[in-house]
Formats: structure tokens, C-alpha cells, sequence
């Protein structure tokens, strides 16, 4: 459902991602580790559409349409999620009118009839179960105030009322602790389903304990350089980023054979 | 009144500690301004017809202009035929040409004050312009500069030698007519520092100027005038302090700073000028024009003062940013006791695109003193993405003192983000006693305080500089408690 | 000669006109005012931008025409539109003023008795007033030409006494409505008693298109303990001008919570002054502007605080949006004796298009050492990331302005406990917002 072919980026003019290809069928779980800097929340926010990072070259199919071609609100509409790393606060505009707002946005894009208020709480106070958060959190202001832990709480929840077809986490796992964690991974793991697929993005294998990928790729200077099962992530956490040098040489090797 | 309190008082009380006067013969014109006077000095100097025709220009239109009344700054009227305009050191007519030759008097001034200056050039690798009362007498390292192609000169020397880049750059900046005191200034200064630093050129010392303000009843009358070339860098610390005396002196200082594309300017002060005694006599006006502009892309200018110093103290050293991307920053710490009265701040003018400017302002007001901060920060229409930050902050000690805080914010482009946030409060009781209760004496914890309190600004200095300014705040301030 | 000169001549000629008409030839007092007040006209005409408190503001287009003072006899617009714009109401007691005059038809003033009265200003001078005479009388030269014409003019306007612990049980609007080419000086006083309360709303309106001049003034004085909610709400016609003051004493303990919001006016003006004299009042001035077209809206606070213990909180933030400009001056003064003074200035401004502008003079003026004074002052368009995250999360982007826009104003409608009053202002508010979301911007 999604197709990344060769995908270039930079940020003021300078390249981030050096061509990154990714196929990511229905249902599937990637993981997409690798060191700071080697582009991973590039890749993420490219895929969400943030202006800030201009797509130099290749393509991105989602479901047959052209995904560089839409604006960030159409792409979460046709069922793109980004879980930020670095959920914004947004003084004065409340957790409720936010989802109420979204929701509404997609199902009307979907051609759908928009819930009533009575429907869209008895939904979303039946995802909040899933994140194990307090009412109160609905009626406060857009992460104001939150802990981290509440922020990708939050963002989980998000999630779990909008319904995408793809959800991306973005270093969902940094600044929690392990209760966090886990709370944040069951709510990630009861949404799994056969036509709703994930790519992980984490510096760490261990969010991958809980979340267990299809796929593990190995992100450096921008590309893929290694891609593998569920074992590699624990390859990783043995031998450390370091190892990504001789990966890299390895590619460079590939590249000239 | 606390125990604690009377000894705050005593503190406050600290008589200046760098009150001495050098007893230097001076060559000095009578008191008094005409047009003969202006030609008087621009011979003297030996200057060039056309400058001595700026002089006049300036002069001209200073006669026109009316001397400025300010809400927040009091002071007896000043009698401009009552000043002398110009006074020179004996030792003038046969320049020393190395430390040896400075008069020996001169040295041991510095000596008191603590600033040892041929260890300190030799040790802290600075090359020192010692201007003593208006005319530099001691230049070093030059040849290092040289070398470089980077011109550390006294003004009257760059006249001589430079004079397409003088020609070229002296008052572009601060125009003749600016205001009242950049008129008088541009008509009689006496003399300064000049600093030209070639294109890519990265000046490999900290600059620095000693100013000393000593012959009786003399104006003050510096220029400075500092051009960094395309993609330079140069550091410029200016620090005074000044013996004790009776009559208030003026001092009317220009400075212009230009930076062009992708230059950095960095220019610290460090102002210790005679303040006056309790009841605020004798002490320095230091009415003084900064003002640098940011002609190139890329290019960046940043004030860091420490102004402890002075009966009054007005100054809006300021960054004209006309250059795309360019970046003006401000850091003040501004200290008052006693009677001393403060105005100061900045004016940052954000005319090209993504500008950004930051402005971090201490005020400290002690005894009687009062500490003004006053700023603008204007985003003209072609200042799109323009930025600025600023943060007044202000400390009160006693309960007779003031701090005041004026920002002028005048935005007229929608893409500009503009945030102001000032506080004041004073030193709690709470840190004090926690401080005392582990065996800190009152001074220290002030002391402590207070730097943490700027620390900031503090951070923004060259090292050395850091050093001398906190321990001039200790000296100013120390204990200053209400 | 300048244009605020001119301007002074004429209302010194049309004052010669309307003397035997203007109400206090008897007592003499008043006239003596009058005269002192045109005095202060005459020698420092209307202000310029060269006057600091003026320098955003620029007045030389009101100056420059000669407007009339509204006389006893001026034309009243018709009922239908009257009643037009009298909407939306309230619901409870009301007064309302046409140029400047109380128009008894539509008036329905609260009940007499329980120590509250409430009477049409020229009512109360007519029966002698002598009790009014501190509260009218200010020391002559204080203020800017603008009060100075309206002392000179004042005729009528609200005059609520509350008696020592007197409670006006529902909130008392006040309705001044403005004609054509008229110069309307409405004078209002609020004398509160010791531990009385009340609730006031002033909401000046004009028929759509009109151009006039309201130059209205009000003077508050709160004795100990006596707590005072204030509404000033500014919807006049966008091509009137409107010049409002707003002066107020506060005893030890007296509270006074006011939010003005202003919509209408080619160009308006508020200020407001607030002087405590005794220990422990506390003042909290919310506001709120919105501007566009080619409006300019201007607020001046200036807080004197004298004496210790004394609290006082500046909240106003602002929509700009065409060629709209705003100004805000927030002058805090805590004098040598005031100490604990507690004193917040907050000033926030949102640009919404190329062409507005802003200018912002948040001022502390402090000469006590134990005290607690911050400020801020912000200006910028909508956070850019806010939006995106929006728009990330499925919502347009002009859904995503508006639900911004309206967070940004809602939080000094939520500081309005008035339920009506809220609510109808949140209709005119997102009413006006809306439609330059609609005229997509």
C-alpha cells in the first residue's frame, strides 16, 4: 500500500535522505533504527508532508496515488498518521474539539455521515481505555502542560480514535519509562489489524520487545543499508551503531560490484 | 534596622576604589567652543581639509539642535563655553614607540587599577590602544595585525594613513546631526580607535582600548569606528574606570560599528566610570552614541556591556540590520547606587529579511539609584521572518531605589514573531538567610546572587573580561541589600 | 495653524452657541469647569503624535472635521433602527443615550430603593448635583484635549449611586447610541459606597456607515470594600471615531474587574486610569480588539500604584487583520510607599495579514523595592507548527486558522462570567472573524 522509490531529501539544501526505498504492505510492522542523524524522523516527517524538508527526487505511492502530490491534511484524511516526537502544545484549543475536528474532517473526506456528539464520546472515551487516561485529559488544552509520557499518550489516543491505515511512530519510545512504555506499546499493539500497517521509527531495539516488526531496517547517511527480520533490531542492540561503518562500507562495496 | 542591614549599609557606602589622580601635565586648549576651536584641534592633529570640514559641518548643525530633556534623567544644566575641548599628555609630541617610552606614571596608574598592561598584553595575547585623556600613547602587537592586514590605529592615525576608509565609513552609521551629543561629538572628538579587518580575515586577539578620563574638567570626546570586511570576525573590549574629582564631566563617545556580508562584530564594554560621591557629586554624564549596522548578508553585531559606573549613564548602543539574515544581539547588565542614574537599552531595526535579534537586560538599582531600560524593537515592512527575543530583568536593593522599564514595540510586518518578558523583584530574604545559615558572609551571597542574577550576560564576555566584571559588580554592589 | 488648533477653535465657538443650553449655568461651579476646561482646550488644542501618550496614535482626521455637539433637540434616528441597534440585548435593567442624551422611551432603569439609584446625569445636575461636585471636578490641565471637550460638553450620561453596602442584583447596561456628523460627550459616574456591588455594562453602537464623534468619559469611584464589574464594549460604526475614558479611584479593599472589548470605530481610542487611595484594592483590566479594514485601535492603561499592597493585572490581546492598526500603552507606576504591590501586564497581538500593524509599549515604572511586577508582550502571526499539526491530523487549513484564532481570543472571553454577555459577544465576535475566514484570506 505504501511504495517508496529512491526518495531524496534535504533541508535548507542540505540532502538528508539520499534515496531511501521501502515497500510497506497491509498489515505489516517496520521498524526503522539507526543512529541520530541518519534521517529517520526525516523520512517520517517527509511522509507526513512537513514543508520544512524539500523532496528533491523519487516517489511515494500510497494506494496507487501519488502521496508527494497531496497536503499534509489529505494525507492524514486518506489514512496517514504521524505520531510526533515532539507533540506541539497548543494553548487553548481543547484535546476534545481537536479529535472532534479531525474526525469529523475524515469521515466527511470519506463521504461519510460526521458523528454526533453523543456518538463521537462514547467512541472516544472507549479509546481512552486503551491509553488508560483520565476523562479530564479530553477537556484540557492540546498537550499544555503534559508530562512527556502523557504527550505520546496522547498521540496514541489520537490515533486509536482516527483510525489510519498507516501510522507512523516517531521515536514514540524517547523520554518514557518503561510503565509508559508499555502502556503506549498495548495501545499500539490492540490497534494492530490486517489492513492497518506501522512504521516504527526508534533509535532504541527496546520498543521493538513490545512492538514486534515484520521488518527491521538499518537507516545511515540517509539510506537503507540493511534490512532484515525481527532478529536484526536484537543484532543491533548487541553490537551497537558502531557496526553500521562496516554495514556501510559493505553497501559502498554493493554499490561498486 | 537589622544587624544585617547596617552592614548592607556599610557596603553600600564602599568608598570608590579606583579614585586617584595621575599627575600628568597636560597641553590643553582653554575652556570654551567656536569654530576657532574646531580648527584649533583639527591642527593640532594635523588633519586633512575635509575633515576638519566635517568638523565644521557637525558643528553647524549641533548649534541648531536643542539639547535633549529626558523624563527619567535629571542633571543640572551643562555649560558647554566651561568645558575644555581638547588636552593632550606632555609626552605627546614625542610618541613612545614601544612600552618603554610610556611615561612611567601612566603605567602605575594602570598598575592601581590592576590592569598590568605589558603583562597583560604579553600573557592575555591583547594588543592594547591606551587613549589617556584624549590621545592614544601606547600601541602594541601592531605588527602582529599587520601582518594580517587587520588596522588597530588611533583615530588621528587613521586620518593620516587610511583616510579613503575613514572618508569612506565615518558616519555612516551615526550621521553628524543623529543627536545632540553625536553633533558635539562629531564636531570636537578628540581621538579613538580605528579598526579596519580585511575580507576572510579572523582577528586572532581580543581588541582593547583602556579609556581613562583624568585632566581636570576635559571633555571626553572619543570615535571608534570598527569595519569588519566580508566574512571577518573581530572581538573589541573597551573598559574604564576614572579617578576621583569634584565637577561632573562630560563624556560624549560615538562608536560605529559596520559589518558586511557574513562579518561578526563583537564589541564588550566594561564601563567602571567615576560615579560620583554619595549625594551623586562629581560623577561622570556619559552620554554616549553606539549604534552598528549590519550592512551585509549573513552579518552580525553583538553589544555585551557591563555599566557600573557613572553619575548618568545614556546609551542605546543599537543594530541597524539591514543585511538578509543578519543577527544583532544585546546584552546589558546595568548597575546603579547611591544617586547614579541609569537610561539605557537598545534599539534594534530589522529592515532585511530573517533578522534576528535578542535582547538580555539586567538592571540592578541599589541605594538611590536609577536603572531605565529603555528599547525598540521596529520590524519594518521588508523585514520578513524577522525575529527578536527580548528579556528585561530587574533586581531591587532598598527601598528608595527605581527600576524602570520602557520597550517600544512597532511591528508592520505579519511574518515577524516579536516576544518581550520582564520581571522585577527583589533580592529575597530566603536565599540570603539560606546563604548566611551555611556560613556564607552577607557580601558573598550577594555577590553570588547577583552574578547568578546576570550570569547570562556575564557568559557573553571574553574570559578575562568576565573576570573584571565580576568583580566589579562585587565591589559596586556586594551587600546592597534593602 | 494645525489641524488640532482649528479644531479647537471651532468647539470654542460652538461652545459659545450652546452655553445657555448646556445644563449648570446654575450651579455656578459647573460653568466655571466648563470654562477651564475649554481654557486647556484652547492653549493645548487636540494631541498630536509629537505628545508620548499619542505618538501611535494620530488624531489630526478627527480634528479636521468640525463635528456638532449634539444639542438637546438633535435629530433621533428613527425607532425601527433604533431597536435594530439596540440588539442583542441583555434582558435586564437598561439605559440608553441617543448623541449623548437619555431617551426615556426605550430606557427601563432598575427599580429605586434597596440604597441603589440610578438617574440620567442631567436629572441629577438639574436637582442641584452639589453631592456630584468631587466627582465631576478634576484638577484643570489633567488629560488630553479630548477630556477637556467633553467636560466642556458634557450635558447627560449615567449617574449610579450605590449606597454603603447597596447591591445592584442585575447587571445594568448602558446603551449609547450615535447619529450623524455629531460630536456626542457622554459623562458617566459610578459611586459606589462602601461594600456595595454592582455590575455595569457600557456599549456604545451607531447606525452602520455613520460618521460621528463619541467622546465619552466615565469616572468610577470605588469607597472600601466596594467591588465593581465592568463591561466597556465598543461597537460603534466603522466610519465613527470614538475617543473613551475611563478614570477610577479605588478604596482600601475595592476590587474592580473590567473588560473592554472593542470592535467599532474608524479610529478608537480607550484609556483607562486607575489611581488606588487606600491599601489591599485590587483592579483586573482585561481586553480584547479586533480590527480591520483600515480601523486603528488604540488602548492606554495607565495603573498608579500608591499605596501598599495593592494588586493589579493588564490582560488585553488583539486580531489585526487588512490594514488595521493596533496600539497598546500599559503604564505601571508603583510609587516609593507602594510596597507588595503585585502588578502583571500581559499584551498579545496576532497579525493576520501583510498589511496590519502593531505597536506595543508594555511600561513599568517602579520605586519600591519589595514588590512583584512582570510584563509581556508578544507579536506574530499564527504559530506555524500549530497549524501544520492540525493539518497533519486531518484538519483544513482554514478550519485549522479559525479553531487557532478563536483559541486565541477565547481566552479573555473566558473572563467573562456574564453569561448573556458572553454569549452575544461571541456571536459578534466569530461573526466577524468568520467572515474574513469566509472572504478567504
Amino acid at each position: 500500500m505504501l511504495t517508496i522509490k529512491n526518495l531524496t531529501a534535504s533541508i535548507n539544501d542540505k540532502p538528508i535522505l539520499r534515496g531511501i526505498d521501502l515497500e510497506v504492505r497491509p498489515g505489516e510492522v517496520h521498524a526503522i533504527m539507526g543512529p541520530n542523524g541518519s534521517g529517520k524522523s526525516t523520512l517520517a516527517n517527509v511522509l507526513a508532508g512537513r514543508e520544512d524538508y524539500a523532496v528533491t527526487g523519487g516517489e511515494v505511492s500510497w494506494q496507487g496515488r501519488d502521496l508527494l502530490a497531496l497536503a499534509p491534511e489529505e494525507r492524514a484524511r486518506e489514512g496517514i498518521f504521524l505520531a510526533f516526537q515532539y507533540p506541539v502544545e497548543i494553548p487553548g484549543v481543547s484535546n476534545v474539539n481537536l479529535l472532534k475536528a479531525a474526525l469529523n474532517a475524515k469521515l466527511k473526506h470519506l463521504g461519510r455521515e460526521e458523528l454526533d456528539a453523543y456518538d463521537f464520546l462514547a467512541l472516544v472515551k472507549e479509546r481512552m481505555k486503551l491509553v488508560q487516561m483520565p476523562e479530564d485529559f479530553l477537556y484540557r488544552a492540546v498537550n499544555e502542560g503534559f508530562s512527556g509520557g502523557e504527550k505520546k499518550r496522547n498521540e496514541v489516543l489520537q490515533m486509536a480514535v482516527l483510525e489510519p491505515l498507516l501510522g507512523i511512530l516517531d521515536e514514540t519510545d524517547s523520554g518514557l519509562d518503561i510503565d509508559a512504555l508499555k502502556i503506549v506499546a498495548d495501545g499500539v499493539n490492540a490497534l494492530r489489524a490486517p489492513d492497518r500497517s506501522f512504521v516504527v521509527v526508534t533509535h532504541y531495539q527496546r520498543l521493538l520487545d513490545y512492538i514486534v516488526p515484520d521488518h527491521v531496517h538499518v537507516l545511515a547517511h540517509g539510506r537503507i543499508v540493511k534490512s532484515g527480520g525481527k532478529e536484526l533490531a536484537l543484532d543491533l542492540e548487541r553490537r551497537g551503531y558502531g557496526w553500521i561503518a562496516e554495514l556501510e562500507r559493505g553497501a559502498g562495496d554493493d554499490a561498486r560490484a | 534596622m537589622s544587624t544585617a542591614n547596617h552592614e548592607i549599609d556599610a557596603l553600600i557606602r564602599q568608598k570608590y576604589k579606583h579614585g586617584f589622580v595621575t599627575e600628568l601635565e597636560s597641553e590643553s586648549l582653554p575652556p570654551g567652543l567656536n569654530e576657532d576651536v574646531i580648527r584649533a584641534i583639527s591642527a593640532k592633529k594635523g588633519e586633512p581639509e575635509w575633515m576638519l570640514e566635517w568638523r565644521l559641518e557637525a558643528y553647524r548643525h549641533w548649534l541648531e539642535m536643542p539639547e535633549p530633556e529626558w523624563a527619567h534623567v535629571h542633571y543640572p544644566r551643562i555649560d558647554y563655553q566651561d568645558i575644555v575641548y581638547y588636552a593632550a599628555p606632555k609626552s605627546k609630541k614625542d610618541a613612545p614607540k614601544s612600552l618603554e617610552e610610556v611615561d612611567p606614571k601612566l603605567l602605575e596608574t594602570y598598575e592601581k587599577l590592576g590592569i598590568p598592561l605589558e603583562e597583560r598584553a604579553a600573557l592575555a595575547g591583547v594588543a592594547v590602544d591606551a587613549v589617556f585623556d584624549s590621545v592614544s600613547v601606547a600601541t602594541t602587537f601592531k605588527d602582529k595585525l599587520g601582518k594580517l592586514g587587520i588596522i588597530f590605529c588611533s583615530f588621528s592615525e587613521a586620518v593620516r594613513e587610511h583616510p579613503e576608509l575613514v572618508r569612506r565609513y565615518l558616519g555612516s552609521v551615526v550621521p553628524q546631526r543623529d543627536n545632540f551629543f553625536a553633533a558635539l561629538n562629531s564636531a570636537v572628538f578628540s581621538d579613538g580607535s580605528f579598526v579596519y579587518v580585511p575580507r576572510g580575515v579572523r582577528c586572532p586577539m581580543e581588541l582593547s582600548t583602556y579609556f581613562r578620563i583624568n585632566a581636570k574638567s576635559t571633555g571626553q570626546f572619543e570615535r571608534t569606528l570598527i569595519v569588519a570586511d566580508e566574512g571577518s570576525y573581530v572581538s573589541y573590549l573597551e573598559g574604564c574606570t576614572a579617578p576621583m574629582r569634584d565637577e561632573n564631566q562630560l563624556h560624549a563617545a560615538v562608536v560605529e560599528l559596520v559589518a558586511l556580508d557574513d562579518a561578526e562584530i563583537k564589541y564588550s564594554t566594561v564601563q567602571n566610570w567615576y560615579p560620583g560621591d554619595e549625594e551623586g557629586r562629581g560623577g561622570i554624564y556619559n552620554f554616549v552614541t553606539k549604534r552598528g549596522e549590519c550592512r551585509g548578508r549573513g552579518a552580525k553585531i553583538s553589544w555585551t556591556q557591563v555599566e557600573t559606573g557613572s553619575a548618568i549613564t545614556w546609551k542605546y548602543p543599537s543594530c541597524i540590520l539591514t543585511g538578509d539574515d543578519s543577527v544583532g544581539e544585546f546584552y546589558s547588565v546595568a548597575l546603579t547606587n547611591n544617586r547614579q542614574q541609569a537610561d539605557t537599552g537598545t534599539k534594534m531595526v530589522h529592515i532585511g529579511r530573517n533578522t534576528r535579534s535578542t535582547i538580555i537586560s539586567k538592571g540592578i538599582s541599589a541605594g538611590r539609584g536609577q536603572n531605565a531600560y529603555r528599547g525598540l524593537v521596529k520590524v519594518t515592512k521588508s523585514a520578513e521572518g524577522a525575529r527578536n527575543y527580548t528579556q528585561c530583568d530587574s533586581l531591587l536593593m532598598g527601598e528608595k531605589c527605581g527600576a524602570h522599564t520602557f520597550p517600544y514595540i512597532e511591528v508592520k510586518n505579519p511574518t515577524a514573531q516579536v516576544e518581550h518578558e520582564a520581571t522585577t523583584s527583589k533580592i529575597s530574604e530566603d536565599q540570603l538567610f539560606y546563604c548566611l545559615q551555611r556560613g556564607i558572609s552577607t557580601e558573598e551571597a550577594v555577590t553570588m546572587i547577583v552574578n547568578g542574577f546576570c550570569k547570562e550576560v556575564l557568559k557573553e564576555l571574553p574570559m578575562e573580561f568576565a573576570v573584571e566584571a565580576q568583580k566589579l559588580l562585587g565591589v559596586s554592589l556586594e551587600g546592597a541589600v534593602g | 495653524m494645525t489641524a488640532t488648533g482649528n479644531a479647537a477653535i471651532h468647539y470654542l465657538e460652538q461652545f459659545r452657541e450652546q452655553r445657555p443650553e448646556l445644563p449648570g449655568r446654575e450651579p455656578a461651579w459647573l460653568d466655571g469647569l466648563r470654562r477651564e476646561a475649554l481654557e486647556h482646550l484652547a492653549t493645548a488644542g487636540l494631541p498630536t503624535p509629537r505628545d508620548e501618550a499619542w505618538k501611535y496614535t494620530n488624531v489630526s482626521s478627527i480634528a479636521a472635521q468640525a463635528f456638532t455637539p449634539a444639542a438637546p433637540g438633535a435629530a433621533v434616528p428613527d425607532r425601527a433602527l433604533l431597536e435594530s441597534l439596540l440588539e442583542p440585548g441583555l434582558g435586564g435593567p437598561r439605559l440608553v443615550f441617543v448623541n449623548g442624551r437619555y431617551l426615556p422611551e426605550l430606557s427601563s432603569p432598575p427599580a429605586l430603593g434597596g440604597g441603589v439609584r440610578v438617574r440620567p446625569l442631567a436629572a441629577a445636575l438639574a436637582e442641584g448635583g452639589e453631592s456630584l461636585r468631587p466627582h465631576l471636578a478634576w484638577p484643570p490641565g489633567d488629560g488630553s484635549g479630548f477630556t477637556a471637550l467633553n467636560t466642556a460638553f458634557m450635558a447627560d450620561g449615567a449617574c449610579i449611586e450605590l449606597a454603603p453596602g447597596a447591591r445592584l442584583e442585575e447587571p445594568l447596561h448602558l446603551v449609547f447610541v450615535g447619529g450623524e456628523d455629531v460630536l456626542a460627550s457622554p459623562r458617566n459616574l459610578i459611586i459606589a459606597g462602601a461594600e456595595s456591588s454592582a455590575t455595569v455594562v457600557e456599549e456604545y453602537v451607531g447606525p452602520e456607515g455613520g460618521r460621528y464623534l463619541t467622546n465619552t468619559h466615565t469616572r468610577i469611584s470605588l469607597e472600601e470594600k466596594a467591588q465593581l464589574v465592568h463591561y466597556r464594549l465598543n461597537r460603534e460604526s466603522l466610519r465613527a471615531f470614538h475617543m473613551g475614558e475611563l478614570r477610577i479611584r479605588q478604596a482600601a479593599g475595592s476590587r474592580f474587574v473590567s473588560t473592554a472589548v472593542a470592535l467599532g470605530g474608524l479610529i478608537s481610542r480607550t484609556e483607562v486610569r486607575v489611581d488606588f487611595s487606600g491599601e489591599g484594592a485590587e483592579t483586573r483590566l482585561n481586553g480584547l480588539y479586533v480590527a480591520s479594514g483600515r480601523q486603528h485601535t488604540d488602548h492606554h492603561l495607565h495603573i498608579d500604584h500608591r499605596l501598599p499592597g495593592c494588586t493589579s493585572e493588564q490582560f488585553f490581546k488583539g486580531v489585526l487583520d487588512g490594514a488595521a492598526r493596533g496600539v497598546f500603552s500599559g503604564r505601571v507606576v508603583v510609587h516609593p510607599d507602594a510596597q507588595h504591590t503585585d502588578a502583571r501586564q500581559s499584551n498579545k497581538s496576532l497579525l493576520l495579514s501583510r498589511n496590519a500593524e502593531m505597536d506595543a509599549r508594555p511600561q513599568l515604572e517602579i520605586y519600591a523595592d519589595d514588590v512583584k511586577c512582570a510584563h509581556g508582550a508578544t507579536v506574530g502571526q499564527l504559530d506555524g507548527d500549530a497549524l501544520f499539526y492540525l493539518r497533519a491530523r486531518g484538519v483544513g487549513e482554514a478550519e485549522a486558522r479559525h479553531l487557532l484564532i478563536h483559541a486565541f481570543v477565547g481566552d479573555v472571553l473566558d473572563r467573562i462570567p456574564l453569561p448573556p454577555l458572553r454569549q452575544a459577544l461571541e456571536r459578534l465576535l466569530w461573526a466577524r472573524l468568520d467572515r474574513r475566514e469566509a472572504a478567504g484570506a
